[in-house]
């Protein structure tokens, strides 16, 4: 079957000079006309490096990477916003980019009046805003305000409409960047719904995102980019796989406070080993730094998931302040939790901390951090060798063969 | 399957015109938020529209008329000033809005791409929208006057003058555009440009000042004089000075080609300087 992209020999070169600003001012140019080097600092860097990769009608492909790999230079050069300094792309079908939410979203037009404006940026035409429109606002919820100024809505509101419009574009090709992290944990979910949809009626869908569990929905096949280059095209699995090995392993976790409300301000993980490896067995902590704005705030909730690389989660645990007062004090409160002997098998895993406030369900903060892998360190080996991905969690067993205790399986210590 | 679209670096100049006609209804779009936006908050609303050149008109008639007791080819002195101002609004208003253009609209440049000539070209239209109320302002005033006036030659000089006006305005607006995402110096020269291009032009005065040889091929050669002084001419009885016309075309359509040609060989580059 023909590629419906073909992405060939993709480079992108940005020159950066220094703390320069990246337009220019006359006078630099006036007082040195001739010297086209300005600055001599004229470095250039490659954002993207001899990227090739082609997608088959239908298929959907998450892209992964660090900040500064190159994700979104990529889908500006898809997107046309951008022109590739070599290489090209060939498109057998409509392109549409979604590289954020409610492009072209004026204040103090109304939301009606938005719906066609942002529409129209997107490349829809006025016809087909026309007949989406009823499902436009049906999608996003706000029929009651469509003739209110788009200043007078709260963000959540914009955001549902502005994802309501894009969500009824109907290209070949929709490119799709990290639009879900903003937005309540439903309205990712619905906004995940809709482009499994899309997916699914043959449409391509391309996708960044740090969330690897939406990646892994969404996508079978991943593009992982590491500073600028492809180094895996591979199903998803795999390619994340070889992401959260690579991942730099910061075991602290640093979030600024956000002024007036709840933060944890710092993860860190206690690993029996140096960069973030974990023995098998020993005791694993974990420690929280959370900033609160005032003095006997109630039933507060801290919460940790530890995820695998498929992002299944493995283990979870909690502490509730109905059930033990935590976080009553104003400013920075320290939390610790720990594993005596954690039975984690061999792999890659991460955290997921939860911080919220039971009474009201507010969830004030949700993220993935501190990656660690599990190592069967110092324990003797099975025949074949400790395998990967046979098991999450290991322990002490025995084996009775005949009514008599055989053998007892367990992970020996040398 | 359907059409193929190939990304790459663009090597050779093309106006794109075909994408711009793919487009169309974004022209209608930005201009429409560019109007509703700027009336929107405005208690008085369009009115402003016609307020504007009639409150410029009384300020001129008094400076100018009264004052400095300014020769107006015979005729009414608000008349005079408002047949110059009409056209002059265009072009400012309108090179003000589409040099700035760019810069305002950075934020869409960089998250979507959509030709990029509509966003200066929308900016001239929102200039031509506010052309048709002072239009009424204008017609209102002659009729006040009762001056006596050759509409038949107003029904043709004036399409002239705006056709003049347009294409200057739109090849210094996009020229303008260009120069400003790469270099924000001209954030601030554009508006003392366009008050050094006022009293240049025969906007408040009459072009009959300008007798010395060179002068007058300089007004000859220039656009906006001559889009303000054919339709000046349906008052005063001037008669049309077509070579002045024909040559100040040529100049205009030189100054459309040079600032679409600087823009289109620049835009690809905007999002990443923007």
């Amino acid at each position: 079957m023909q590629s419906v992209l073909d992405i060939q020999h993709i480079t992108k070169e940005f020159i950066i000079g220094g703390e320069k600003a990246p337009y220019q001012s006359l006078r630099e140019v006036l007082s040195n006309p001739f010297n086209r080097k300005r600055n001599g600092a004229n470095l250039k860097f490659k954002a993207l490096d001899d990227v090739s990769f082609s997608v088959q009608p239908g298929e959907s492909i998450g892209i992964i990477g660090r900040n500064g790999a190159g994700k979104s230079t990529l889908l500006k050069i898809l997107s046309g916003i951008t022109p590739p300094t070599e290489g090209r792309v060939i498109s057998r079908g409509r392109i549409a980019s979604l590289l954020e939410v409610g492009t072209g979203f004026h204040p103090e037009l109304t939301g009606r009046e938005n719906v066609y404006m942002n529409g129209s940026i997107l490349g829809m035409r006025k016809w087909e805003i026309d007949k989406h429109f009823d499902a436009i606002i049906d999608f996003s919820g706000i029929e009651k305000f469509l003739d209110t100024p788009l200043k007078r809505y709260s963000s959540g509101m914009q955001l549902r409409l502005a994802f309501a419009v894009a969500a009824h574009l109907e290209p070949e090709v929709l490119v799709v960047d990290e639009v879900l992290a903003v937005g309540d944990a439903e309205f990712q979910k619905k906004c995940l719904g809709k482009m499994n949809e899309v997916s699914r009626s043959g449409r391509t869908i391309l996708f960044v995102s740090h969330d690897l569990s939406a990646v892994s929905t969404l996508t079978r096949k991943c593009l992982f980019l590491e500073r600028g280059k492809v180094r895996c095209f591979d199903t998803t699995s795999n390619a994340i796989n070889q992401y959260t090995s690579t991942q730099a392993r910061h075991a602290i976790h640093i979030i600024p406070a956000v002024p007036g409300r709840p933060t944890v301000t710092k993860v860190e993980l206690i690993t029996s080993e140096n960069g973030s490896v974990h023995g098998f067995g020993l005791p694993l902590g974990f420690e929280f730094e959370i900033e609160m704005p005032e003095a006997e705030q109630r039933n507060m909730a801290l919460s940790v998931q530890v995820f695998n690389h498929l992002n299944f989660p493995v283990l979870y645990n909690w502490v509730f302040d109905i059930e033990t007062p935590i976080l009553r004090n104003k400013g920075t409160n320290k939390i610790k939790l720990e594993y005596p002997a954690l039975s984690l098998y061999k792999g890659n895993y991460y955290l997921r901390v939860h911080l919220a406030e039971t009474k009201q369900k507010n969830k004030f903060q949700e993220f993935d951090c501190c990656p660690f892998e599990v190592e069967m360190l110092n324990r003797k080996e099975p025949e074949w060798g400790w395998q990967e991905n046979v098991c999450q969690y290991f322990d002490t067993a025995s084996w009775m063969i005949g009514g008599q205790a055989a053998k007892l399986q367990s992970p020996q210590q040398l | 399957m359907s059409t193929e679209y190939i990304i790459e670096r663009q090597h050779r100049f093309s106006l794109g015109l075909k994408e711009l006609i793919r487009y169309r209804e974004l022209f209608y779009f930005f201009t429409w938020r560019d109007i509703k936006v700027k009336y929107k908050q405005a208690a008085l609303g369009f009115l402003w529209a016609v307020l504007q050149p009639l409150l410029m008109m009384m300020i001129f008639t008094l400076i100018f008329s009264r004052g400095l007791n300014v020769h107006s080819e015979g005729i009414p002195y608000p008349v005079f000033a408002l047949s110059g101002l009409v056209i002059w609004n265009i072009f400012s208003s309108g090179l003000l809005n589409s040099a700035n253009s760019m810069v305002t609209n950075a934020n869409i440049i960089k998250k979507i791409y959509f030709p990029r000539l509509i966003i200066p070209m929308s900016a001239i239209l929102t200039a031509l929208f506010d052309f048709c109320f002072a239009l009424v302002v204008y017609i209102g005033v002659i009729l006040y006057y009762g001056h006596h006036t050759d509409w038949l030659r107003v029904f043709y000089s004036l399409p002239i003058s705006i056709i003049l006006t347009v294409l200057t305005t739109f090849g210094l607006g996009t020229f303008l555009a260009a120069l400003n995402v790469k270099y924000r110096d001209f954030q601030y020269v554009i508006p003392f440009m366009i008050q050094f291009l006022l009293f240049v032009n025969p906007v408040l005065y009459s072009s009959k000042i300008f007798d010395h040889g060179w002068l007058v091929w300089v007004m000859k050669l220039n656009p906006l004089a001559n889009a303000i002084n054919i339709s000046r001419g349906a008052f005063t009885g001037m008669p049309v000075d077509w070579e002045g016309v024909g040559l100040s075309f040529m100049v205009a359509m030189l100054i459309f080609f040079i600032g679409i040609y600087t823009f289109r060989k620049t835009e690809a580059y905007f999002a990443d300087l923007a």
